[in-house]
C-alpha cells in the first residue's frame, strides 16, 4: 500500500517534475540532513559546546584538521572559547531553524486567516485588512522585525529579557513576514470566490465558514508553499542577521548570526575559521531552501507554459 | 494551383508522457474570393493547423510532414520566408479581442507600427491610412477615435480594430481563429458581414475556424469538417450541411438545434450509424419510490415581482456618484408555474445572470420581492423557513471547469448538499442517494471515486446536475449549461434535462443567449435587454409571430442553418 | 488628475500621523523618560520639576500635538545615551546613509533591470543560466555575510580597499560629502555594492518574472503574427509593459535599501542613520529610535507618493478612469 501511494505522488507532474530535476533533490536531500542534525544534535554533534565541563580555554583558537597545528579532536577548530566549531555550528543551527520555523508558521497562521477571510467576505473588512497589508509591506521586515524588537525591550524588564528574548524574534519576524502570506491568499481567495463551484456551495445554504476553510483554503494552498518555503529562509536570514547586529538571540543560546558575529572579531587576526564556517553553514541552509522553493514555484505557477 | 495548397500536413505535441498527434495527413485548397471554413469540436486540430500557416504554433508542438503552399511558394517550417509573409501576405485575427491589443499603446501606434513595417510609408501616410482603415471596418468618427486606448472600445469595436490590424498590409489570406466567439450575437452579425464585404470587395482567401455551424451556414462557401485531428469531410457548404456523409459530420449536423420547429429531443448517432433518440436515463423504480415525485398541481411557483437591482462599488468614503451605479435589472416581472420549462433570453450584459442569482439567494435585489410558494424570499424575518426553503431551489452553471470543487471526490461533491440538509443521516443512506443520482445522470458508479479534472465537459456538467438534484429540488435553474460544451454533447445534455424534466416532474428556469436552444427547451420564454424585460410569450407565438422590436432583431440575426440547406 | 494627487496625499498625511502616534507612544510609555534622562538618584523633588518642564502632567493630545511641531521641526528632544540633540545627530549623519543609499540603488536598479530583461528574454542559454544561478546565490547570502566576504578579500587579503569609515569628507556646510575625494569614493565602493546584491538579485528575478509572462500574452502573440521584427516586440512591446510593476518595486527597493544599511553600516563601521539606529536599540534610546522612525516613515511615504504619480503618467488605463471617474 505505501509502495502504491508512492508511484501515485511520483506518478503526477508534479513528482516527476522533482524527479527530473537534480537540483531539487540534491537540497531537499542537504535541507532534510541539516534538519536532522539539528534536531539530534545531542546525538550527532561530537561535542556538546555548552557544557562547561567539556570546555577547556586551553583549546582555544585551534585551527581546522588541515591546517598546520590543527587535530582531528576539533576537525573544524574551535573559538576563542575553546569549544568545537562542529558541534556550535549544529547546536547554532538548531536555533536558527526553530527560530526560522517558528516565525514562519506565525506568519503563515495569521497570513493565511487575514487573507482569506478578507478576501471571502470583503467589505470594509477587506479594506482596512489590505490598508495595514499595504502599508506594511512597504516597511521592509528588518525595520519591522526590530521596531518590535525594540519596543518589546522596552515593555520587558531587563532580567526576564533573555529568557523572552527568543519569543521576542519569533513575534518580531513573524508580523514582519505576515502580509505576504495575506496579500497572495487574498489574491487567490478572489479568484477561487468567482468560481461556481463556491456559488454552487452558496446555494447550498453552507456557511461562510465552512467555504472558506472547507472549500476555498485547499484550493490556495500551492502558492501558499512557495512563499511559506522562500519565507523560511527569509525568516533564517533574517534571525542570523538580528543576531549578528546584536538584537537577536541571547548570547548564551546563539545561532548562526551570534557565531558570525563572534567570529567577526577575529576575522583580521588570523583565525579565520571561527567566521567563515558558520557563515558557510548559514549560506548552505539557506540556499537548500531558496533552491527548494524556487523549484516549487516553477513547478507549481500555471502561467509559465512548460517546455 | 490555388492560392494556398496545405498537403499531408502532420503536426505533433511532444509531451513527456506521449506523442499527440494533433493533426494527420490533413490536405485542402483554398482560392481568392472564397471563404473556407473549418469546424470541428475542442481538440480537433482546426487551431493547430491554423496556426501551422503561419508558424506560430505553441511548443511543444511542430510540424513533421507535409507542405504548406503559398501563392507556389513552399513555406511550411521556414521561419526565414515566414517572417516576411506574415502580416504582409497573412493577416491572422485571434479569438478574444480583449488580450489582443497592447493596453500601453494608442491604436494609431500600433496601425502605423504594422504598416510601416511591411509598406514604405512615412509616418503621415501611415496615419493617413490608419484611419482609412478604421472607416472601413466600420468604426466612426475615426480622426478621433485613432489616438485613444484599447479599453476604451467596446467588445465589438475591438474586433474590428483587430481586423483593420490585419488586414492593414494588404494581405492576400486571411485566418479567423474563432473570430466572433467571446461576441454577442448581433455583434457577431456585424463582424461576419464585415468579413464577408472585405473579401469580395478585396478578393482576399479567408479562412474562418469555428465550432459554431451557425457561423459556418452563415459565411462560408466550403467547410471542412475536423475530428481528432484528421479531416473527416470537405467540401461545399451547402452540400456537406443538407446530406453529410460521414459519421461524425452527420452527428455534428444532427446536433444542431433547429430554429424552423421544436422537436422532441434531439436526434443521436449511435454506434452504428443509425439515428437514435434513446435517452440516457435510466430511472428504476426504486429511484422513482425513492424520489417520491409529486404530483403536478400546474400552480404558480415562483412569483419574480418588480425587482430593481443597483450595483455600486465600494469604499471606506461612500460616495453618491451615480457613475459608479450599475442598473443590472429595472423592475423586471414574471412568473414560472409549476412543471413549465420558462426560458430567459438575451444577450451579455442583460442581466439574466443577476435574475439567476437574486432567486437563489446569492444577491439581494435593491427594490421589489421574489416568492416562492408565497413565501418571501429576501425577508429577513422569515430566516428559518427561508432555510428550509433553500434545497427546493437548485442551480446548475455554465462553466463546467469552475463548477465542481477540484479538491474532493465526486461523491463527496454530491453528498455535500444531502448531509447538509438531513442531518444526522446514516452513511448507508447517503451511499444509496449518491448512487441513484449519478445513476440518473448516466454515469458509471466507478465515477464516484474520481476526482473533477480526470471528466470531460459534458460528464462534469452531468455530475454538477446530480449534484443540484440531490436535494430534491423543486425549481432547477440552468444558467447558460450548454453554451461552453461542443454541439453533440450539448445536445446529450439538452436531451437529458428533458428527460429529467418529465420523469422527475422538475419545473426548469432556462437562460440562455442562444434562441435555437432556447427554443427547444422551453414552453414560454422572456426576452431581456439592458436590464428590462421586452416580452414575454409562449415560444411557438415568440418565434412565429414576435412582437417586440427588440426580439424582431434578435430573431433576424439568428444563423438560420436551414435556410442554405 | 488632482483629484487623483490629493487623495493620495491625503492618504500619505494619514499615515504619517498613525506613524507619529506610535513614535510619540514609544516615547511617552515605554520605560520612564524622566528616570531615563536623570538616573536613580535624583530626588522625588527634582523628578516632579522635571516632569513639569518636559509638560508630562499635561493631557495625552496636548503632548501629541506638541509632539508633532517638534516634530515638523525637527526636533526630538535630547539622546539618552549620547547626551546631544537628536536633531544634530541625525543631521551629521543622515548624508552618510543617503549617499550610500543613493548609489546602491543606482547599481541595485540598472544591473537588475538589464540583467532581469536579458534573462526574461533568452530563457535557455549559458549566460542566462549562469546569471540565474548567481542570482540564487545573491538571494541566499545574508547582507552581512557579503560585507564580511568583501572585506576579507579586499581588505585584508588584497589590502585595495577600506573596511571602515567613509575616507575624507568635503563639508559643503549643511551636508558633508565623500564624492568628491578619492579616499571618499574608494570607500564608498565595497558598501554600496555589498548593500546592493540583494536588492539586485531581486529586482533580476522580478523583471525575468514579468517579461516570462508578457512575452506569452495574447497581444505579444498578436504581434508576431502582425509581422513585426522579434527585437522590437522584446524591447518596445514587451518592456513597456513589464516596466509598470518594476516602478513600484523601485519604490519599494529604496526603503528596503535604506533599513538595510543599518547592516552595512554596521558591518563597515559607516557613520550613518542606521549604526546610530542599531546602538539606539541595543541601549532603548527612545528618542533616537523614535526620531529614525518618523525620518524613515517620512521617506517612504514621499516615495510611495512618488511612484504613484509616475504610474499616473506611465499606464494609461489609470489616467482615464481617473478622468471619467471625476466626470
Amino acid at each position: 500500500m505505501i509502495s502504491k501511494a508512492i508511484t501515485k505522488v511520483f506518478d503526477n507532474d508534479i513528482g516527476y517534475s522533482f524527479l527530473k530535476s537534480k537540483i531539487a533533490i540534491i537540497s531537499t536531500i542537504v535541507f532534510f540532513i541539516i534538519l536532522f542534525c539539528s534536531i539530534f544534535a545531542e546525538l550527532v554533534a561530537p561535542y556538546n559546546p555548552f557544557d562547561p565541563m567539556n570546555i577547556s580555554l586551553m583549546d582555544a583558537f585551534t585551527p581546522p584538521v588541515w591546517v598546520e597545528g590543527g587535530t582531528l579532536n576539533f576537525f573544524l577548530g574551535t573559538d576563542q572559547q575553546g569549544r568545537d566549531m562542529l558541534s556550535t555550528m549544529i547546536y547554532g543551527a538548531r536555533i536558527s531553524l526553530i527560530v526560522g520555523f517558528a516565525s514562519i508558521i506565525f506568519a503563515m497562521i495569521l497570513g493565511v486567516f487575514l487573507g482569506v477571510t478578507s478576501g471571502y467576505l470583503g467589505g470594509r473588512y477587506e479594506i482596512i485588512v489590505m490598508r495595514i497589508t499595504d502599508v506594511q509591506l512597504t516597511i521592509p521586515s528588518i525595520l519591522m522585525a526590530l521596531l518590535v524588537d525594540g519596543i518589546a525591550r522596552g515593555f520587558i524588564s531587563k532580567s526576564l529579557h533573555n529568557e523572552m528574548s527568543i519569543y521576542v524574534l519569533i513575534l518580531a519576524i513573524g508580523i514582519s513576514e505576515w502580509p505576504q502570506f495575506a496579500r497572495v491568499t487574498r489574491a487567490a481567495t478572489l479568484v477561487e470566490k468567482n468560481k461556481e463551484y463556491i456559488s454552487a456551495s452558496r446555494i447550498i445554504g453552507l456557511s461562510n465558514l465552512v467555504i472558506m476553510f472547507k472549500h476555498i483554503l485547499p484550493n490556495i494552498l500551492r502558492p501558499v508553499l512557495v512563499i511559506a518555503t522562500i519565507g523560511l529562509a527569509l525568516a533564517i536570514i533574517t534571525e542570523s542577521t538580528l543576531s549578528f547586529l546584536g538584537v537577536g538571540v541571547p548570547p548564551t543560546t546563539p545561532s548562526l548570526g551570534t557565531l558570525i558575529r563572534f567570529g567577526n572579531n577575529f576575522l583580521f587576526s588570523g583565525e579565520w575559521w571561527i567566521t567563515f564556517f558558520p557563515a558557510i553553514f548559514l549560506v548552505v541552509l539557506a540556499l537548500s531552501i531558496n533552491l527548494l522553493g524556487d523549484w516549487m514555484r516553477d513547478t507549481l505557477n500555471p502561467k509559465l507554459k512548460t517546455r | 494551383m490555388s492560392f494556398l495548397e496545405v498537403k499531408n500536413l502532420d503536426i505533433e505535441y511532444l509531451t513527456r508522457k506521449e506523442t499527440i498527434k494533433a493533426s494527420q495527413n490533413v490536405s485542402f485548397n483554398l482560392d481568392r474570393g472564397e471563404i473556407l471554413g473549418i469546424v470541428g469540436e475542442s481538440g480537433s486540430g482546426k487551431s493547430t493547423v491554423a496556426n501551422a500557416i503561419i508558424n506560430l504554433i505553441d511548443k511543444p508542438g511542430k510540424i513533421i510532414g507535409g507542405s504548406i503552399k503559398l501563392d507556389d511558394i513552399e513555406c511550411s517550417n521556414n521561419e526565414k520566408i515566414l517572417q516576411n509573409i506574415r502580416g504582409k501576405k497573412i493577416g491572422f485575427i485571434f479569438q478574444d479581442p480583449q488580450t489582443s491589443l497592447n493596453p500601453l499603446f494608442k491604436i494609431k501606434d500600433q496601425l502605423v507600427e504594422t504598416i510601416q513595417t511591411h509598406l514604405k510609408l512615412n509616418y503621415k501616410e501611415a496615419e493617413k491610412k490608419s484611419i482609412d482603415l478604421l472607416r472601413e471596418v466600420g468604426i466612426e468618427n475615426p480622426e478621433k477615435r485613432i489616438n485613444e486606448y484599447p479599453h476604451q472600445f467596446s467588445g465589438g469595436m475591438r474586433q474590428r480594430v483587430v481586423i483593420a490590424l490585419a488586414i492593414s498590409c494588404e494581405p492576400d489570406l486571411i485566418i479567423a481563429d474563432e473570430p466572433t466567439t467571446s461576441l454577442d450575437v448581433s455583434i457577431q452579425h456585424q463582424i461576419l458581414k464585415l468579413l464577408k464585404n472585405l473579401t469580395v470587395k478585396r478578393n482576399l482567401a479567408v479562412m474562418i475556424i469555428t465550432h459554431d455551424m451557425g457561423v459556418i451556414a452563415e459565411t462560408t462557401n466550403r467547410v471542412i469538417v475536423m475530428r481528432y485531428g484528421k479531416i473527416v469531410e470537405q467540401g461545399k457548404t451547402t452540400e456537406i450541411l443538407s446530406n453529410p456523409q460521414s459519421n461524425e459530420c452527420k452527428s455534428l449536423v444532427m446536433s444542431v438545434p433547429p430554429t424552423n420547429k421544436k422537436i422532441n429531443r434531439f436526434k443521436l448517432l449511435n454506434p452504428e450509424g443509425g439515428e437514435t433518440s434513446d435517452t440516457s436515463l435510466n430511472l428504476t423504480n426504486s429511484i422513482i419510490k425513492n424520489w417520491a415525485v409529486r404530483e403536478l398541481s400546474h400552480e404558480k411557483l415562483l412569483d419574480f415581482k418588480n425587482i430593481t437591482k443597483i450595483f455600486d462599488e465600494q469604499s471606506i468614503i461612500r460616495s453618491i456618484k451615480e457613475n459608479n451605479k450599475l442598473k443590472a435589472l429595472d423592475n423586471v416581472s414574471f412568473e414560472i408555474f409549476e412543471g413549465e420549462s420558462f426560458g430567459l433570453v438575451g444577450e451579455s450584459g442583460s442581466g439574466k445572470s443577476t435574475i439567476a442569482k437574486i432567486i437563489t439567494s446569492l444577491v439581494k435585489p435593491t427594490n421589489g420581492q421574489v416568492f416562492f410558494e408565497d413565501l418571501s424570499l429576501h425577508d429577513p424575518k422569515n430566516k428559518i423557513i427561508k432555510n428550509k426553503y433553500r434545497g427546493q431551489i437548485q442551480m446548475i452553471f455554465q462553466d463546467p471547469y469552475s463548477s465542481l470543487n477540484p479538491r474532493f471526490k465526486v461523491k463527496d461533491i454530491i453528498a455535500e448538499p444531502i448531509k447538509f440538509f438531513q442531518k444526522g443521516i446514516n452513511q448507508n443512506s447517503i451511499k444509496n442517494n449518491v448512487n441513484d443520482l449519478i445513476d440518473i445522470v448516466g454515469m458509471t458508479r466507478e465515477s464516484l471515486d474520481r476526482y473533477p479534472h480526470e471528466f470531460s465537459g459534458g460528464q462534469r456538467q452531468r455530475i454538477s446536475i446530480a449534484r443540484a438534484l440531490a436535494t430534491r429540488p423543486r425549481l432547477l435553474i440552468c444558467d447558460e449549461p450548454t453554451s461552453a460544451l461542443d454541439v453533440s454533447i450539448q445536445a446529450q445534455v439538452l436531451n437529458l434535462l428533458k428527460d429529467l424534466q418529465d420523469q422527475l416532474n422538475l419545473t426548469i428556469l432556462f437562460i440562455s443567449h442562444d434562441l435555437p436552444v432556447v427554443r427547444q427547451m422551453c414552453n414560454r420564454i422572456a426576452v431581456l435587454k439592458n436590464g428590462q424585460i421586452c416580452e414575454i410569450t409562449e415560444t411557438e407565438k415568440l418565434f412565429n409571430t414576435p412582437t417586440h422590436d427588440y426580439t424582431k432583431e434578435l430573431l433576424n440575426l439568428m444563423p438560420k442553418i436551414e435556410s442554405i440547406i | 488628475m488632482t483629484n487623483y494627487f490629493f487623495k493620495r496625499l491625503i492618504q500619505s498625511v494619514i499615515v504619517m500621523i498613525v506613524v507619529a502616534f506610535v513614535s510619540f507612544s514609544l516615547f511617552n510609555f515605554v520605560g520612564d523618560p524622566v528616570h531615563n534622562m536623570v538616573g536613580q538618584e535624583a530626588s522625588t523633588e527634582k523628578r516632579a520639576e522635571i516632569r513639569e518642564k518636559l509638560g508630562l502632567n499635561d493631557p495625552v493630545y496636548t503632548q501629541f500635538i506638541r509632539f508633532i511641531g517638534n516634530a515638523a521641526k525637527g526636533e526630538f528632544g535630547i539622546s539618552y545615551q549620547l547626551r546631544r540633540p537628536v536633531s544634530e545627530l541625525i543631521s551629521e549623519r543622515l548624508p552618510a546613509t543617503l549617499e550610500l543609499v543613493f548609489i546602491s540603488a543606482l547599481i541595485a536598479i540598472i544591473s537588475g533591470v538589464v540583467l532581469g530583461v536579458y534573462t526574461g528574454i533568452n530563457r535557455e542559454g549559458f549566460l542566462s543560466n549562469l546569471i540565474l544561478i548567481i542570482s540564487l546565490f545573491g538571494v541566499s547570502l545574508p547582507t552581512f555575510v557579503i560585507g564580511i566576504l568583501f572585506i576579507y578579500l579586499f581588505s585584508v587579503i588584497l589590502g585595495i580597499l577600506p573596511s571602515f569609515g567613509r575616507g575624507e569628507v568635503v563639508d559643503l556646510g549643511f551636508w558633508r560629502t565623500g564624492f568628491l575625494t578619492l579616499s571618499g569614493i574608494k570607500a564608498l565602493i565595497l558598501p554600496s555594492v555589498t548593500l546592493s546584491l540583494f536588492q539586485m538579485t531581486y529586482i533580476i528575478r522580478l523583471v525575468r518574472a514579468e517579461m516570462m509572462e508578457i512575452l506569452q500574452t495574447d497581444y505579444i502573440k498578436f504581434a508576431h503574427a502582425r509581422g513585426i521584427e522579434k527585437r522590437t516586440i522584446n524591447f518596445k512591446h514587451a518592456l513597456k509593459n513589464g516596466l509598470i510593476p518594476v516602478i513600484t518595486i523601485t519604490g519599494i527597493n529604496i526603503g528596503t535599501l535604506i533599513a538595510f544599511s543599518i547592516i552595512t553600516e554596521t558591518v563597515f563601521q559607516w557613520p550613518g542613520m542606521g549604526f546610530l539606529f542599531i546602538n539606539a536599540v541595543h541601549f532603548v534610546d527612545i528618542p533616537i529610535m523614535s526620531a529614525y522612525l518618523i525620518m524613515v516613515a517620512f521617506i517612504f511615504v514621499m516615495i510611495n507618493f512618488l511612484v504613484d504619480i509616475a504610474y499616473y503618467f506611465i499606464d494609461p488605463r489609470i489616467r482615464i478612469k481617473e478622468e471619467l471617474a471625476s466626470k
